[in-house]
């Protein structure tokens, strides 16, 4: 019996113990006495380098603000963000009116910087880039055109000495923003496309094979001879990997750079929505690049924590100005001048008291 | 038995609450899973399990080519892995020379601690080159054959099942020398003393431990099942039901880790949570035939053991 009473004992001070310490513990959020504000967002995995490097060097200018960013996926970061367990989200892919409607209060979006879609291939002993057209590429992931040589590339790529061989398509296998633009770029240039595929981060692929990641494409391309398949702008540039020209609205072929992805985002803004959701793939723009896409923070117009809420706008103020500066560095393409003024003026909605 | 004293008692309780802790965690996952999936189960039904088409777009969800994947992908696996493992084991509980025991042990079972996103590497960087080798060498009559038709890009199921092979070795290999190291001794000197050759011997103590050998495949079974990382990289992630070893497929797991954080429409979100439901009936299956495998030979043994008062239970060991 003795024994018994002194387990209990030993018990019952261990859940005391146990109580005690997770006692004082604040969430996480929550300012503590000594002035440090955390504030946790969670979103897509795209922007997640730029974003990174935003909050350490803002956190420099002001230590005692910490900015904490999970790169969850655009997923997830609506969704953490509906359930209000994040201060802010983060999305390749802006959320639809249905989803708007789930969120407990009115979300707005703005749009950080850009990225690109680029069109990766694997041929030997090419000496100029390939050029390719919407349409084309649209037609080689509905296994439509399925050899290098087939006359439609052929006549775009006059004098180039394509093989006879097989076309292997990589797409990727996993859920992404990627996706997402590459897929609602040929939805906007081939009626089959959007017809049959449509445009989502995760698809139904008429052909091909899946690689996990830009990663696991890229691997697959690099590779596979004739194969052909897609990856982020910033991926490529930052591996070396050579990538083709696509032709635009304005009939230009553009070889992407962040300049040519910059100048479609300026080429949309005259038709630009009030709220930003907007995509601007096969943008009209002169000298745009058509595979271009904004990603976005999302945030509410009235949050309940209004501390936060100044300190996020401060961080937003600096992002849009200086933070853009370190865009092209890590292969990010910057916000057009024109459109920060409008981002900062939605800025001012957001109710800080 | 009745419990002699309070700490008896205590004790008692103690262990049943964890052995109780086990079966509240299966259930609630059980119930999670359910709850999570209640729109695609009620949108789609049984259809779910037999129909192909998997299309975020259109939402429309059927599971088919994700279960069939990772079943093929298993057992291919375990049909490389189980002889190869049974010969690991054999040789070191049996003929291995002391001094090399012990560092063969350390590397297949390092083999199981390395994780899974490293297998996967390996695997897109090495083996599915030397996969895509074998496949544009193969003589063109052999790749007209359904088992061998498909693009040569080496991803595929042979990809897959070959790294997944390598990935449960160690564990059948490890678990087998142990259901062999507990064979006792008189089976053996009982078989040298009839005139037994070596070879003979040893296949007498197979043949004893047998149960708990089945046990051990079963098992690297259910880690094939699960397996996720590894499997993503290298299968192709294609969702098509395919007797082709060449051809691209895709397994439950490896869609879940593929479009689970991407998916923002619930329906998806609800068909990814029923595809893990699906999965863990299927490993609860699983697990529950090769008890009863094991049980039913268990119960045979016994039965020919009887006039000896010899009962063979090791396989309940493992």
């Amino acid at each position: 019996m003795k024994t018994l009473t002194v387990m209990l004992a030993a018990m019952a001070l261990t859940v005391a113990c146990g109580g005690s310490e997770s006692g004082p513990v604040k969430p996480p959020s929550e300012a503590s006495t000594t002035g440090r504000t955390q504030i946790n967002g969670a979103g897509a995995t795209f922007p997640y380098p730029i974003y990174s490097k935003w909050f350490s060097e803002h956190n420099k200018l002001h230590p005692t603000v910490e900015i904490n960013y999970q790169s969850i996926g655009s997923g997830g970061g609506i969704r953490q963000l509906t359930e209000r367990t994040v201060f802010f989200g983060a999305t390749d892919q802006p959320m639809s009116d249905e989803m708007l409607a789930k969120a407990p209060g009115a979300v707005l979006h703005f749009p950080t910087v850009l990225g690109a879609v680029v069109p990766i291939y694997n041929i030997e002993g090419l000496s100029t880039q390939i050029k390719f057209t919407g349409p084309v590429i649209a037609d080689i992931f509905l296994g439509k055109i399925k050899k290098w040589n087939d006359p439609a590339i052929v006549k775009l790529n006059a004098g180039m000495s394509l093989p006879s061989s097989d076309i292997t398509v990589a797409h990727r296998s996993d859920g992404s923003g990627t996706t997402f633009v590459f897929a609602d770029y040929l939805a906007k240039v081939s009626p089959e496309w959007k017809q049959k595929v449509g445009a989502n981060s995760s698809l139904n692929w008429p052909v091909g094979v899946g690689g996990k990641g830009n990663e696991g494409v890229a691997g697959l391309v690099t590779q596979t001879p004739g194969s052909l398949g897609y990856v982020e702008l910033v991926y490529a540039l930052q591996n070396k990997i050579s990538y083709g020209a696509v032709q635009n609205q304005s009939g230009e072929f553009i070889v992407p750079d962040v300049a040519s992805v910059t100048a479609a985002a300026a080429g949309a803004l005259p038709t630009m929505p009030k709220d930003f959701r907007v995509s601007i793939t096969n943008s009209p723009g002169k000298g745009a690049y058509p595979i271009s896409s904004f990603t976005w923070i999302l945030l509410y117009e009235d949050p309940q924590d209004k501390n936060q809420a100044k300190i996020m706008n401060d961080f937003m103020k600096w992002a849009l100005n200086e933070g853009q500066a370190m865009a092209g560095d890590l292969g990010y393409a910057r916000l057009p001048e024109q459109l920060v003024p409008l981002e900062l003026e939605q800025l001012n909605r957001i109710k800080t008291q | 038995m009745k419990p002699r004293s309070g700490s008896d008692l205590g004790f008692r309780l103690g262990t049943g609450a964890f052995a109780a802790l086990v079966l509240a965690i299966v259930v609630s996952i059980g119930a999670v899973l359910s709850r999570e999936s209640i729109l695609s189960i009620r949108e789609f039904g049984f259809r779910f399990w037999i129909t192909d088409t998997w299309d975020p777009v259109a939402a429309q969800f059927g599971a088919r080519p994700f279960i069939w994947g990772t079943i093929y992908s298993s057992i291919l696996a375990l049909v490389i892995a189980a002889p190869i493992s049974l010969g690991i084991a054999t040789y070191l509980s049996e003929l291995c020379p002391p001094r090399l025991r012990q560092p063969l042990i350390f590397l297949t079972e390092l083999l199981a601690a390395i994780p899974s996103i490293v297998y996967g590497l390996w695997g897109l960087f090495v083996l599915v080159p030397l996969v895509r080798m074998l496949e544009t060498s193969m003589p063109d009559n052999l790749r007209q054959s359904a088992l061998f038709s498909g693009p040569p890009i080496g991803l595929g199921m042979l990809s897959a099942a070959l790294i997944l092979a390598v990935m449960v070795t160690p564990f059948i290999s490890s678990l087998a020398r142990e259901v062999l190291k507990a064979v006792p001794r008189t089976q053996r000197e009982g078989a040298y003393a009839l005139g037994a050759t070596q070879w003979e011997a040893i296949r007498v103590a197979l043949a004893y431990g047998r149960t708990g050998i089945v046990g051990a495949i079963m098992l690297g079974f259910g880690r094939a099942l699960g397996e996720t990382m590894a499997v993503t990289m290298v299968i192709g992630n294609n969702p098509t039901v395919s007797l082709s070893l060449f051809a691209p497929q895709y397994t439950m797991a490896a869609v879940i880790a593929n479009e689970f954080t991407e998916a923002t429409d619930d329906l998806h979100l609800h068909a990814l949570f029923e595809i893990g439901l699906v999965l863990f009936v299927i490993t609860l299956v699983v697990n529950a035939l090769s008890r009863m495998l094991i049980w039913s030979m268990n119960r045979r043994t016994i039965a020919r053991a009887k006039p000896k008062a010899e009962p063979a239970v090791l396989g309940s060991a493992a």
